[in-house]
């Protein structure tokens, strides 16, 4: 349940927008923030409140890398896939991250811990390999150092 | 050598409010509002010859003389910080050390612009960018640099922060408009271009985040102090070049636009890593062709990277040693456009998973002679996209072609990649 508090946060950042679609981002994050992922009811009370289609959320909802249209685990990993982590062996990272959890890409543990998205270039080249686990990126990965990140998380 | 963006930089940290005015910080802005009259600062900035940082390297001054001034309604400023092209982190870094330089940069062209309500449209995962930004946009309005009636000028600017969630695309000028407006970040028809018909059907400038923070120092110092800090006649200014790959100091350097490629990588790049030798470059990001040895002399702005088959885009060098398969590497880039492409045309929807699927085949020991004229069509083809992603995801595949054909070639007659690539 989004509990009415939320909603009126909500309303009120759509009423500082120019136009309310504006803040269709921003209301989907916090959403999001709320329950972990963009849930179903998200997804209507992001409608209501910026005066869309649900369908319309929907569109914009698949359309973001990072809004989450299925259940995640507490934590997510987005683990960077593009060419300057790829040259410093990020495809040895994924292999680690893949047995060391147990899933395959797209995947949550077992114990609902983690979920495993490679993911496009994070902006952190210089110090490739690169993943970011919440909010926090951790650059120069070597397969030990995403054990004990991992265990730290 | 001399640092502009950097200038106020200290090590490990972000610099604070008090240090940046301590160093001259929003003189520029306060001697701006009391002197130069808003067209005299775009004239300034035309003559300063400053290029687009973002990776068209349009010339700003020209980009801005572009708006209309005379359409009713308000006229729009966003500062591109969609920063997603692989192998480019400069204006992270940049906003991870001083967001100052860009605020003061923003209400500068707005100011130059007529606009009274900026946007900096920032990219998921720079987060600690962002929190520097908000920061500094309270400084900035506390002091009255920001907001009502700026330093009793009767100028009024409001710049608000709108973070992304992903996407590349986002980072192409009319998909950036649509996302601002809460679309789908579709690509535009151009004509008509943003300075005619942007952001809710305003007239808008789209200037990257460099680009942006360079004019402060511009308007402090005089269009031809900037002209001089280029290397080579034709380039002014300085550039963030951002290195990633093989290289023995992969980091963010200011230097003269226009030293040459050999200079940054065996300079304050510290050569390549031990044991390893030079293969080939993206000199400008994942979307241009690639440079090898031959282009090691080449001075890096943007006339001379043209001149020499590829572009100097985003300043995001990214190296590859010996060791590194050139097909394996094009692949890699391809898979990256082919997911961000947002499908709204067909040669891009269509024809990069096609390439992709050329690629694997050749990666994985099933290529067949026939296949090196498939992507040479492809990249012919694929120019007939909507927008530049898939002509830009072409870049490398025409590199490829240009100078690794024989690379190519081992992998159809070995049926396998001489490196051991899978595919």
């Amino acid at each position: 349940m989004i509990p009415d508090s939320l909603r009126k946060e909500l309303a009120a950042r759509v009423r500082e927008a120019i136009t309310p679609r504006e803040a269709a981002v921003d209301i989907m994050k916090e959403l999001q923030r709320h329950s972990g992922w963009l849930t179903d009811e998200g997804v209507e009370v992001a409608a209501e409140l910026l005066g869309l289609s649900p369908l319309q959320v929907e569109e914009l909802a698949t359309f973001y890398e990072m809004i989450y249209r299925r259940p995640v685990g507490k934590q997510v990993i987005h683990l960077c896939d593009s060419i300057s982590c790829w040259c410093m062996g990020g495809e040895r990272i994924m292999e680690q991250l893949r047995e060391k959890l147990g899933v395959e890409p797209g995947g949550t543990t077992t114990d609902g811990r983690f979920t495993l998205i490679p993911c496009a270039c994070l902006g952190n080249c210089g110090e490739g390999p690169t993943m970011m686990v919440g909010d926090t990126l951790h650059g120069r990965l070597t397969p030990e150092e995403v054990n004990d990140i991992l265990c730290a998380a | 050598m001399e640092q502009v963006l950097f200038r106020h930089n200290r090590p490990g940290r972000c610099i604070t409010f008090a240090e940046y005015r301590s160093q001259g910080g929003f003189g520029a802005l306060t001697r701006a509002l009391r002197e130069l009259a808003p067209l005299d600062l775009q004239q300034l900035v035309m003559d300063s010859r400053l290029r687009g940082r973002g990776g068209a390297g349009f010339p700003t001054g020209l980009k801005w003389s572009f708006v209309r001034r005379d359409l009713p309604g308000p006229r729009w400023l966003i500062c591109n910080c969609d920063e997603m092209e692989p192998g480019t982190y400069k204006d992270r870094v940049l906003l991870e050390a001083n967001p100052y330089s860009l605020v003061e940069g923003v209400i500068l062209a707005a100011y130059a612009l007529g606009v009274p309500h900026a946007f900096i449209f920032i990219r998921r995962g720079y987060e600690s960018a962002a929190a520097n930004l908000r920061r500094a946009l309270a400084e900035a309005t506390t002091a009255n640099l920001l907001g009502e009636n700026i330093l009793g000028s009767g100028f009024s600017c409001h710049i608000d922060l709108h973070l992304s969630a992903g996407r590349y695309i986002c980072g192409e000028e009319t998909a950036l408009i649509n996302a601002l407006e809460g679309k789908r970040a579709n690509p535009r028809a151009k004509p008509p271009f943003p300075a005619v018909k942007g952001l809710w059907g305003g007239p808008t400038v789209v200037n990257n985040v460099e680009t942006l923070a360079n004019i402060p120092d511009i308007v402090a110092n005089g269009p031809e102090w900037f002209r001089s800090l280029g290397a080579t006649p034709d380039a002014a200014g300085t550039k963030l070049f951002c290195v990633s790959g093989h290289v023995q100091n992969s980091h963010c350097f200011e230097l003269p636009l226009g030293m040459t490629l050999g200079e940054i990588i065996d300079g304050p790049c510290g050569g390549m890593k031990p044991g390893r030798s030079f293969k080939a470059c993206l000199p400008g990001g994942a979307s241009t062709p690639y440079f090898t040895r031959e282009q090691w002399g080449i001075p890096m702005e943007f006339d001379a990277v043209a001149k020499a088959g590829s572009r100097l885009g985003t300043g995001g060098i990214v190296v590859f040693d010996e060791e590194t398969c050139m097909v394996g590497a094009t692949l890699n880039l391809i898979r990256f456009y082919a997911r961000e492409s947002c499908g709204w045309c067909t040669p891009c929807r269509e024809g990069l998973p096609y390439v992709r699927h050329i690629l694997e085949r050749l990666e994985g020991g099933r290529g067949e002679p026939g296949d090196i004229d498939l992507l040479r069509e492809q990249v012919k083809y694929l120019n007939y996209a909507f927008c530049a992603l898939a002509p830009g995801a072409m870049g490398p595949v025409d590199g490829l072609l240009r100078h690794f054909q024989e690379e190519l070639r081992e992998h159809i007659t070995l049926k396998r990649c001489p490196f051991g690539g899978r595919g």
